[in-house]
């Protein structure tokens, strides 16, 4: 973690605050509370506000504000950043079917790693993965927490398509595609629940800052909750 | 109200609007027209409000037959409009009735053309926007690009009669491009590379959609022992990014997050010739500084503050 908030030009419409430089759930909390703050005491200007990892983009309009006043505001923020309460993260469950042609990489990921099939299913359903971010694709959370006992390499031929409710490992990393794309992870298993979906509101199911736990489910249970959807 | 059956798409022809703002936070990214000023001149021909949806058509523009009678104006890229049999002309609006047949003879000058409508094309809107977003499948016509058989509906227009602007404000779209850029976010991870990002021409190649355009030329090269990629963070329009390979490519307006570096960022009122460059123009890049770009976006704004005052007298 930064002492002092890093500024970046994004161009001239974008500026980059960095709050460190690893991937780290403090670092990743400051982003998150600067964010709030943005969401709660909006300051004039801003247009729109992305957090990742470690940083956070403020859009703002150039007609009404500049970085020099946004660094200024944002620096001031710091020492009061309790007055915005990070609201208590909660968890998400996703059931995931595991293996077959729902997961057809999970023997693969079971011999990378010598372990059985019903090992990394374990050892995936054990642990609780903290949501850092959304991206990439509409819904799509970056998820920190991944046992390295299943660390896996990415396919050396990525998929063309990925079917959405994927879900996959690729090197630390592991996810869920929320809508069909192409792809390179490993895949392990598939949910039936739809982390996008734009006739809902809101049209994303996870939130940054939450956790995400997977529960095992079988394959008539993944078409019982598939069924529920309208269409 | 009907406007259009498409008799053809064309290579690529999608409803857009001026965005969708607020969703990249989640993952969905701003979508829009390409070239904001020549959206806004083609909104402003046919007498729409800021913000109204067009059409934005690539290469080689639709066939559109005429369900009602309306008015629309063409800007931006020259696919060389057809109306009937004869050539429509652009940067004016033009009454078109039933029947009528809108078609396109091929790339010109310019990539992307905007057909606007008098009461904007009526799409119904999806988080706040009625731009297209394929890969969400969310916008436009069912999320996707325009497909024989379509009907495009307009809102309800108020202008009725053709104007034209002065052709003192009409771009040129050339194949050698000045492309105007601020340094950063990561510059510091470059030294001589900066020096070849602005003294190289860049070729556009193929791989250019409304993502990005992947850049041919010189290897940008890194700084020797810093990390070639970052961790991933956001990105803005413009963005230059430099993967590992040293070949730039500048993001457009579908990408919200990335983990390569960005060495500078073209400025906003540059965007626009970026998605008016085909595969094969040649780009080169000058840099400017952030007063500079802003004073800059300033006089397009009061150019364009300007044209729509010439179209109300």
């Amino acid at each position: 973690m930064f002492d002092k908030p890093r500024f970046l030009l994004a161009g001239d419409k974008g500026l980059l605050v960095e709050f460190g430089d690893a991937i780290d759930p403090e670092i990743n909390r400051k982003v998150r509370h600067v964010f709030l703050s943005l969401e709660k005491g909006p300051i004039d200007g801003v247009i729109e506000v992305i957090p990742t990892y470690r940083s956070l983009l403020i859009s703002y309009d150039p007609f009404q504000t500049n970085p020099e006043i946004l660094e200024k505001e944002i620096l001031d923020r710091q020492g009061k950043l309790d007055q915005w309460e990070i609201p208590p993260p909660e968890t998400v469950e996703i059931p995931v079917t595991y293996g077959g042609d729902f997961g057809p990489d999970l023997d693969f990921v079971a011999t990378h790693n010598n372990l059985t099939p019903e090992q990394v299913i374990e050892i995936h359903t054990s642990g609780t993965y903290l949501i850092y971010m959304l991206g990439f694709t509409p819904g799509f959370p970056f998820l920190g927490g991944l046992s390295e006992r299943i660390f896996t390499p990415r396919r050396e031929n990525p998929r063309l398509v990925v079917l959405a409710g994927s879900v996959g490992i690729a090197n630390n990393q592991t996810g869920v595609y929320p809508i069909d794309s192409p792809g390179g992870w490993q895949l392990i298993g598939r949910t039936p629940v739809r982390l996008y979906d734009p006739t809902e509101s809101p049209p994303i199911l996870l939130k940054a800052g939450n956790y995400l736990r997977f529960r095992r489910i079988s394959g008539t249970e993944f078409q019982e909750i598939a069924s529920r959807y309208k269409d | 109200m009907e406007i259009f059956t498409v008799i053809q798409p064309g290579a690529y022809t999608t409803v857009q609007d001026r965005g969708r703002f607020g969703y990249q936070q989640f993952g969905v990214p701003i979508c829009g027209v390409v070239d904001v000023f020549a959206y806004q001149v083609a909104n402003a021909l046919v007498g729409n409000l800021q913000g109204q949806a067009v059409l934005e058509a690539t290469v080689f523009g639709p066939r559109l037959e005429v369900v009602n009678q309306g008015l629309i104006a063409l800007t931006g890229g020259n696919l060389s409009p057809v109306l009937n049999d004869d050539p429509l002309p652009m940067w004016e609006s033009v009454a078109v009735h039933p029947g009528d047949k809108l078609q396109f003879k091929g790339i010109r000058t310019g990539c992307r053309a905007y057909i606007a409508v008098s009461g904007g094309i009526d799409v119904p809107m999806v988080m706040g926007s009625r731009s297209t977003y394929v890969a969400g499948k969310i916008g436009g016509v069912e999320g996707r690009p325009l497909a024989p058989g379509d009907r495009l509906n307009k809102g309800k227009g108020r202008a009725k009669v053709g104007v034209r602007i002065s052709p003192a404000f009409i771009p040129t779209y050339s194949a050698d491009i000045e492309i105007r850029v601020i340094l950063g976010p990561q510059d510091d991870y470059f030294s001589g590379g900066i020096e070849t990002l602005l003294s190289s021409t860049f070729t556009v190649s193929d791989k250019a959609d409304r993502m990005g355009y992947r850049l041919e030329g010189d290897t940008i090269a890194h700084r020797e022992r810093v990390p070639k990629s970052i961790i991933s963070e956001p990105s803005v329009p413009g963005g230059i990014q430099v993967p590992p390979d040293g070949q730039a490519i500048i993001l457009l307006v579908e990408q919200t997050v990335g983990g390569y570096t960005k060495i500078a960022t073209v400025i906003s009122s540059d965007i626009g010739k970026v998605g008016q460059a085909k595969p094969g123009d040649r780009i080169h890049f000058v840099q400017v500084g952030l007063e500079q770009a802003h004073r800059i976006l300033k006089e397009e704004e009061e150019k364009l503050e300007s044209i729509r005052e010439s179209l109300r007298e």
